[in-house]
């Protein structure tokens, strides 16, 4: 292995030169945290909301209030008619529509069922949902006050308390940022790796190589090891960021959490070696690399829960390192549970680490010859 | 140690149907200057790759540096240096960083590396372009510092797979004088090339067409053996790339 640190060194000297590939690789973790962290909220707050009300009493006033406060709803405007309305949503210049008709505030001093309809834009449903359970809150609220008070019965007979563990504010940083960890590693181990070995081929050094006594073992290894460090360096980045700006906690073991990062690092390293010898170009590595980590982001449950999903997808999803890496980040960070917990995981990423190194390794010694 | 440097016995290469190298037969002597010439699909590359260890023969044999190429493919590459076309360089490392990269490749370590680095930087006269970088050099250049990369661990048998292309006339004739040197100290030199004038400085040049050898000798001669009424080496070489065509 004498020559592995020549290998290495120069590796290091060529990633250090390459403005593209520091800055894809100090870059996107940045970026993504930014991103993510700051632009990507999950929870839908202050949807664009029309009113129409045709009864202008302080009933209905009071009603416009309470969808308000409920921090949903941000009335843009107040129409006059039926059809104005409409066109406000179908435009896109309001996604919630509220009508409160004339007879509301009659039907609510006589006792019958008085009606406020809630026009959603569900084209986007995510946000559509949010709107629809808050309208729903609006309503139970009231209908609360109104049937305790008839009733003389101040106190509720019912509740269920609900205790929101491991992230009690329900803040999306603290799902983001630990999932960004993984699906940055994926990215650039998985991107760089294969730019790295595709350049030589590109530049005619590969073929220089094997005319020299170097093995493919030596080479490989030589290539691949300063880009663990840069995972490292990632990973602590991020970490670093999410704790201090995004107030994201470290709770359990970070040691066994870099332990872990380890072994998946490695996998995703071999994963870039594989696309290595599948294309010709860096342009086509480039290619190639989104092609696999596209189905990391949307099917590991880094953004969508996976138990939403069809069968096929959670068994395409467990096929992915991404998965079980994600459930040990969350694990560690949020839950502080440690290796009794996470056994699991770390045998399965292990295993992947060990399968896709053997058959990267052997396509890669085969492209050679 | 005999003054062979390489020997080839019914050396043969199939792809499949296709005969690329067909009951090759050479005796090369240690210093020479040999000239492998011959159009494309000639059989020169499998040759070549051939006598680095890097393709098995089908048949026969070849004795590189006393190494079997079939039994020590490996070892044999401490004993030769190759240099392509396009010189296998490292443009973004600077000339001093590539040929500590491939004295450390070669197994160079400590003072002996730096002691071997200084003696070709000297030798080659790269001294002034040393932190200069790789990609930034004018094609002669590169060719020295490629020359100088595979020259790094002292190879007794140095294949040069058409070194000259795309480099200036001035340049191509200092690069072979220095070839020239190097053979006169015991290397056995290689080389492919498509420039008549450097088959003329070879001591002897082999033609190839179709995988068969057609004619071996002091470049001065092998016209005559092609026959055709070839009477310079470009006769030659312009009937055999016709009848393969």
């Amino acid at each position: 292995m004498r020559r592995f640190m020549p290998m290495f060194r120069k590796e290091f000297i060529q990633m250090r030169r390459d403005r593209l590939t520091l800055g894809i690789m100090v870059g996107i973790p940045v970026l993504q945290l930014m991103l993510f962290g700051y632009a990507i909220q999950t929870d839908v707050r202050h949807i664009p909301t029309i009113v129409l009300d045709e009864s202008r009493t302080p009933a209905s006033r009071d009603a416009i209030a309470a969808f308000q406060n409920t921090g949903n709803f941000r009335i843009v405007a107040h129409v006059n008619g039926r059809d104005e309305l409409d066109a406000w949503i179908a435009r896109g210049d309001a996604q919630a529509g509220i009508a409160i008709p004339h007879d509301y505030p009659r039907d609510l001093a006589r006792g019958t069922t008085a009606q406020i309809q809630v026009i959603v834009d569900a084209s986007d449903p995510l946000s559509s949902q949010a709107a629809l359970a808050a309208a729903a809150g609006v309503a139970q609220v009231r209908n609360l006050a109104i049937l305790s008070a008839a009733a003389r019965r101040p106190e509720l007979p019912l509740e269920t308390r609900v205790r929101p563990r491991y992230n009690p504010g329900l803040r999306s940083p603290n799902y983001i940022v630990p999932g960004l960890v993984g699906v940055i590693l994926t990215m650039t181990m998985i991107l760089v790796t294969a730019m790295a070995i595709v350049r030589e081929r590109e530049r005619g050094t590969l073929e220089q190589l094997i005319v020299t006594p170097v093995t493919k073992t030596e080479m490989m290894l030589g290539k691949i090891t300063p880009y663990v460090g840069v995972g490292l360096v990632q990973m602590t980045t991020v970490l670093l960021l999410g704790r201090f700006v995004f107030d994201v906690p470290l709770t359990g073991n970070v040691l066994l959490l870099y332990g872990i990062a380890l072994v998946f690092i490695v996998a995703s390293l071999a994963l870039g070696l594989f696309v290595s010898t599948l294309v010709q170009t860096q342009q086509q590595a480039m290619q190639a690399s989104f092609f696999f980590v596209l189905p990391n982001i949307l099917l590991s449950g880094f953004m969508f829960p996976r138990q939403a999903m069809p069968a096929v997808f959670q068994w395409i999803g467990a096929l992915l390192p991404l998965t079980h890496f994600l459930k040990v980040l969350r694990g560690i960070l949020l839950k502080g549970v440690g290796v009794r917990e996470l056994w699991n995981e770390m045998a399965i990423l292990l295993a992947f680490a060990v399968v896709l190194i053997a058959l990267s390794v052997r396509r890669f010694r085969k492209t050679l010859d | 140690m005999t003054d062979v440097a390489v020997e080839t016995r019914h050396l043969t290469r199939r792809f499949g149907s296709i005969v690329a190298v067909r009951d090759l037969n050479l005796t090369i002597a240690k210093g020479e200057v040999f000239g492998l010439l011959g159009p494309n699909g000639s059989g020169k590359t499998t040759t070549i790759r051939m006598l680095c260890g890097l393709l098995a023969p089908s048949e026969g044999t070849a004795i590189v540096a006393g190494v079997d190429v079939r039994e020590a493919p490996d070892r044999i590459k401490e004993l030769i240096g190759y240099m392509s076309q396009r010189f296998g360089l490292y443009e973004d490392l600077t000339v001093a960083e590539n040929m500590d990269f491939y004295a450390g490749i070669y197994g160079l370590e400590g003072p002996g590396k730096r002691g071997r680095i200084a003696d070709v930087v000297s030798f080659l006269g790269l001294d002034r372009r040393l932190n200069q970088l790789a990609g930034t050099l004018s094609g002669g250049w590169k060719q020295r510092l490629g020359l100088a990369c595979a020259m790094m661990h002292q190879p007794q048998v140095l294949f040069l797979d058409e070194p000259t292309a795309g480099v200036d006339p001035a340049a191509r004739r200092s690069f072979w004088k220095t070839i020239q040197m190097l053979a006169e100290q015991g290397t056995t030199i290689i080389v492919t090339t498509h420039y008549m004038d450097e088959a003329e400085r070879c001591t002897r040049v082999a033609l190839l067409s179709q995988g068969h050898l057609i004619a071996l000798g002091h470049p001065s001669e092998v016209a005559t053996q092609v026959g055709e009424g070839a009477k310079t080496l470009e006769d030659a070489f312009v009937i055999l790339q016709e009848r393969d065509e």
